[in-house]
């Protein structure tokens, strides 16, 4: 191809991504690294990308341990009920014991939070949340990372990971292309950290045409952290627990600050509550552990968002739907009214559209609910991504290798969607773990562990030829046919994204079997998920936009058949709500109380799976007294 | 909900193809002006909205389930460090004007320059500590929570 090969050598640490964590990493890595080189690589404009690309509205993991509202346990133990159980529990601590300092730094740098007028406290949401005016929370955090970093390289697609020759399984940079120059990019590192996307837009989503792009998590969440990861060759966890949210119907804006500040609930069609008449037979299959219908009341421990969903899902299904949020009381307050509606405007001005199109006020009027497609993340409400190494003081010999949130790959960290066991991180959470890799990574580099790396021109040669292929594909083959899009010899990147999206749907359990999956279906999807791989090596790009395009699929590619890997391994129902195996509808506690883990040969393409334990550290109450 | 702009406004300037966390705010080669080129990853995001100059970008409803007749438009104003909303609802019967902060302080003015700070001393580096802390982490002479501060042990079991 006619384009420039871009070389940035001598790297020490390379940000794969500048979202959230990505900043926190570059930000961080300053400081252990005072003379080290910092470099960052963002799909987009580091200003407006990654999740928070729009703004947030909230912080929803904030300990508050200076008004003594949580000590990091608390938030383990919420993360903990909320998934099942099924989360690392030293990762969690970890970031929970530091995600205050980030907050805190955020506020001094900026970041309008709202404070409680009576306790001069920030303005609680819920337990661990705080408000705040979050719709330039990405620049201003992005200009921490402008400080810190020696150069940044916004418009990179990274594809893949660059391998060490010298020493098996170490990582020596990443490589991808410019998606406006077209130009080859080779960034040879002593140490990456992985902070990019997790992924939206990998089962079929309940809106059509144009509306495609109206996915809950951002549709630039490509799963590039995993599918840069697999690629290496890291072992990846929980990878099953994809999260399915209730949300506003068509916009899906946020519910969080509904329920929690304005205290609005949630009612079937005929006006009923619903959720309780369907716990009975719910607990039956949980376990009262998870779901204690008697208990509950006295405990007031909150519900498992899944099992809530699954409440949800079955009201719809026996015929009393829709769901509606009940705001007609709380609107009434004209101050609530207009948290409200700022509260779309903050972090997802879709859904003010929405209503402003439909003529929905809230005030007058009940919205309906539904529950998404699934999506494939690590940072929100699920823990999804690599196996990666806790900090020392705090993780047992199963969950540590030498430096905190490095990967199976050495050399290779993981923060944010990219690390796994480790829900609920969200904004400060996925900073704070970036700022923990690169602390790590400093460390790393200091220790000696990345000196001799080699990386031979012919696998820079190789990784181009790889991903200019297909550029290449379409010029070859496009004079075949006189004119459209239909071509014997490839798909374009929407074809095969279509393709991925219909096979995730049907065989993994999406919106149009109601999340419902079996082993049957999921063997079949694998061996379509096969077809497509091999199809995706077909893909054409008619410009570098779409070539863009193709890469995304491809890592969108890799993260759904580890996705299709996991559930079937898993054989349980451990998230009712999220996802259902039909030939296994209980929870199986004797069996399955464990963490999945899951490597993929670079080189076949062959899945191992493994149990690792799943250890705790806090008891299921809570002892007030115990902490300080 | 995907974006639009308005011939008359757009010079073509391009602030809103820099920014474009989809990457599908792009020129066209014929009327050099920006379009976006790929409605269906638009995620309603407002961030070429913002950024643009001439307030040339709205927002038209995605077709599959909003209908026509509704405005949702925004101006940013970095140097106030405040946002301003006008929503105007299909009927004509909401009309409603919000206002928000952005930033508190001046831009990048208060984030610290971390070559410039003093090293970190070895002890800290071997400490679980991240810069600032343990100050930012309570405020106060607290220090960073351990198992061992709070009582905890790590132990392997199906229950708690």
């Amino acid at each position: 191809m006619g384009y420039k090969t871009v070389v940035e050598d001598n790297i020490d640490i390379l940000v794969a991504g500048a979202g959230m964590a990505g900043t926190g990493a570059a930000f961080e890595a300053r400081y252990w690294g005072q003379d080290k080189k910092i470099v960052i690589a963002e799909k987009a404009n580091m200003d407006r990308s990654g999740a928070v690309a729009q703004g947030l509205y909230a912080i929803n993991t904030y300990m508050g341990t200076r008004w003594g509202e949580n000590n990091p346990e608390d938030h383990v133990r919420y993360a903990r009920m909320d998934l099942m159980g099924m989360v690392r529990e030293d990762l969690l601590f970890d970031m929970a014991r530091h995600v205050d300092s980030a907050v805190h730094q955020f506020e001094e740098w900026g970041l309008p939070l709202m404070r409680d007028p009576k306790t001069g406290a920030y303005q609680r949401e819920g337990r661990l949340q705080i408000m705040i005016h979050g719709e330039s929370y990405k620049p201003i955090v992005s200009g921490a990372a402008k400080k810190s970093a020696d150069i940044i390289y916004n418009r990179i697609c990274l594809t893949h990971m660059l391998m060490d020759e010298a020493k098996e399984n170490r990582v020596a940079g990443a490589v991808g292309f410019n998606v406006r120059t077209g130009d080859y990019h080779v960034f040879k590192a002593k140490a990456v950290i992985c902070a990019a996307g997790g992924a939206s837009n990998i089962f079929k989503p309940r809106s059509v045409g144009e509306g495609a792009g109206r996915v809950w998590y951002a549709p630039w969440s490509s799963g590039s952290a995993y599918g840069l990861m697999i690629g290496a060759g890291a072992k990846m966890t929980q990878m099953e627990n994809r999260i399915v949210l209730a949300r506003f119907k068509d916009g899906y804006g946020p519910v969080g600050a509904y329920f929690l500040h304005l205290k609005t609930y949630t009612q079937n069609g005929v006006g009923e509550e619903y959720e309780s008449k369907w716990f009975p037979e719910l607990s039956k299959m949980v376990g009262k552990e998870y779901l204690d219908t008697e208990g509950q009341h006295l405990s007031h421990k909150p519900i498992p968002t899944c099992l809530r969903n699954h409440a949800f899902i079955s009201e719809v299904n026996a015929g009393r739907g829709p769901i509606h949020m009940v705001t007609m009381e709380a609107f009434q307050d004209p101050h609530l009214e207009e948290i409200g509606w700022h509260n779309f405007l903050g972090m997802t001005v879709g859904q003010a559209v929405l209503w402003a199109a439909t003529d929905v006020d809230p005030k007058y009027e009940n919205p309906e609910l539904t529950t998404s497609e699934p999506y494939v993340m690590g940072s929100h409400a699920t823990g999804c991504g690599a196996w990666v190494s806790g900090p020392e003081d705090l993780s047992p010999e199963e969950y540590f290798w030498g430096y905190n949130r490095m990967t199976t790959v050495e050399g290779l960290f993981g923060a944010g969607d990219a690390a796994g066991g480790t829900p609920h991180a969200f904004s400060s959470g996925s900073f704070t773990e970036g700022r923990l890799a690169a602390k790590a990574a400093c460390k790393y580099i200091d220790d000696g562990k990345a000196e001799g790396i080699k990386v031979s021109q012919e696998q820079l040669d190789k990784r181009s030829k790889e991903i200019f292929k297909p550029l290449e594909h379409y010029k070859i083959y496009r004079n075949e046919i006189t004119a459209g899009s239909v071509n014997p010899n490839y798909i374009n990147p929407r074809q095969g994204l279509d393709r991925l999206q219909k096979l995730m749907d049907e065989y993994a359990g999406g919106v149009t079997v109601s999340y419902m999956t079996n082993e049957k279906l999921l063997n079949i999807g694998l061996k379509k998920m096969k077809a497509l791989e091999e199809d995706l090596e077909k893909i054409a790009a008619e410009d570098i936009h779409e070539l863009l395009r193709a890469w995304e699929l491809k890592h969108r590619q890799l993260s759904s058949e580890a996705v299709l890997q996991h559930t079937l391994f898993r054989k349980e129902t451990r998230w009712p709500g999220y996802y259902y195996r039909g030939d296994f509808m209980k929870l199986d506690d004797q069996n399955w109380h464990v963490l999945t883990v899951s490597r993929r040969d670079p080189e076949t393409g062959e899945y191992t799976m493994e149990k690792a334990p799943c250890y705790h550290l806090v008891g299921d109450e809570e002892n007030k007294a115990a902490a300080a | 909900m995907p974006t639009f702009v308005y011939m008359t406004r757009c010079d073509g300037c391009g602030h809103c193809v820099d920014i474009c966390p989809s990457d599908i705010m792009h020129i066209d080669t014929t009327t050099r002006r920006a379009y976006n080129i790929e409605p269906n990853m638009c995620w309603e995001c407002y961030s070429c909205v913002k950024a643009c100059p001439h307030n040339a970008i709205d927002v038209r409803g995605y077709a599959d389930f909003a209908p026509l007749g509704h405005s949702v438009r925004v101006i940013r104003d970095e140097e106030k460090g405040v946002i301003a909303w006008r929503i105007k609802s299909r009927n004509g019967k909401k009309d409603m004007n919000l206002l928000a902060p952005i930033t508190t302080k001046p831009w990048g003015k208060h984030i610290p320059k971390l070559s410039e700070e003093a090293a970190p001393s070895q002890e800290m580096v071997n400490s679980q500590l991240l810069f600032n802390e343990p100050k930012y982490i309570r405020l106060d002479d607290g220090d960073l929570h351990t198992l061992e501060s709070n009582g905890l042990k790590m132990k392997a079991g199906v229950y708690y």
